[in-house]
């Protein structure tokens, strides 16, 4: 590739491999499909394959939030917050039922889907879903974000970016 | 085991106030009158025959359509004897009942606990608030009366933070 060939296009291009290929999730567990989420890391699926093996305990680190498991209307704010505190660009998987729809919980005390309160890029369903969903919803994501275009995340420190 | 000591020493002390002695294998649940239940709790915990010195759980039972409504049972364990003791008591729906968490120190969440459920009021509580749900929930889940998914359970549910407001 000349020097030439580096328009912005395709620098969109080299900077959509490396996000795709470096999603660090932020560590946050909310029910049994946190323990799945847990499973999914260990040696037998090892997430690591797809670069998501980083799970960093501060969200200012993080790029993707794995909602894995029930959302009560208690917890809403906290998750709320957690996903403001994530730099851009930043994604959401909807791990399981509960996080997708509010699952088997049609109660008062659950919000009925995790995208009533942050956009969602990927719902992977089960009660819990295994592993392999996750590997899946992070390869579908991975595809979500090869194809992205420009203007849809903020290029954030770089000359042409539009942050602004 | 023996028979439980704290019914006859309980109506030795408080005549008036033991309304009813029940034993159910091996268990023993006595029913106090609701104004004598910071007197009886006090007798129970200090007493050197008794000494239940441990609060296990403060429970609610709505009996809807029934005079008085509400039936509180506190559960005690003796650690010094090693028994257990339920006491029961009763309060009307618009009733209150005195606190024991300055008896237990456990009470208090566990009343906070009563009253977010099902808006039993502790009188002298010092910090009677909503516990498991969110404070501006209007209703007491687990009151028969109460719909069984929540009113307006499936509206979009809406968060905002301190900081946009």
């Amino acid at each position: 590739m000349g020097l030439e060939a580096a328009t912005p296009a395709s620098v969109q291009e080299v900077i959509n491999w490396a996000r795709k290929n470096s999603i660090w999730p932020v560590t946050f567990g909310l029910a049994c499909c946190a323990l799945e989420m847990m499973v999914a890391s260990s040696a037998t699926y090892d997430i690591a394959r797809f670069g998501a093996e980083v799970f960093r305990p501060s969200p200012r680190q993080a790029d993707l939030m794995i909602v894995a498991g029930t959302v009560t209307k208690k917890m809403a704010p906290l998750l709320k917050r957690i996903y403001e505190q994530m730099p851009e660009p930043k994604w959401v998987i909807a791990y399981g039922a509960c996080a997708c729809s509010g699952g088997i919980f049609q109660t008062y005390n659950v919000v009925q889907g995790v995208d009533q309160i942050i956009p969602v890029d990927v719902y992977v369903p089960g009660c819990p879903p295994r592993p392999e969903g996750l590997l899946k919803g992070i390869i579908t994501l991975q595809e979500k974000i090869a194809v992205e275009p420009a203007e849809q995340r903020k290029l954030v420190s770089l000359p042409w970016g539009n942050n602004g | 085991m023996d028979r439980c000591l704290a019914g006859d020493l309980l109506k030795g002390k408080f005549p008036e106030a033991v309304l009813k002695i029940e034993e159910f294998r091996g268990e023993t649940s006595i029913t106090v009158a609701p104004q004598t239940i910071r007197a009886v709790m006090t007798f129970l915990k200090e007493s050197e025959n008794l000494y239940y010195d441990l609060l296990l759980d403060v429970a609610g039972v709505d009996f809807a359509g029934q005079v008085p409504r509400f039936m509180i049972a506190y559960l005690l364990h003796s650690t010094k004897f090693n028994n257990k003791l339920r006491i029961k008591t009763w309060i009307a729906e618009d009733g209150a009942l005195d606190t024991v968490s300055d008896i237990w120190k456990a009470a208090n969440w566990l009343e906070r606990e009563a009253y977010d459920m099902f808006g039993i009021i502790f009188n002298d509580h010092p910090y009677l608030k909503r516990i498991l749900l969110t404070e501006e929930f209007v209703g007491y889940p687990l009151r028969k009366d109460f719909p069984l998914e929540g009113r307006n359970f499936d509206q979009p549910f809406a968060v905002c933070l301190e900081e946009e407001q």
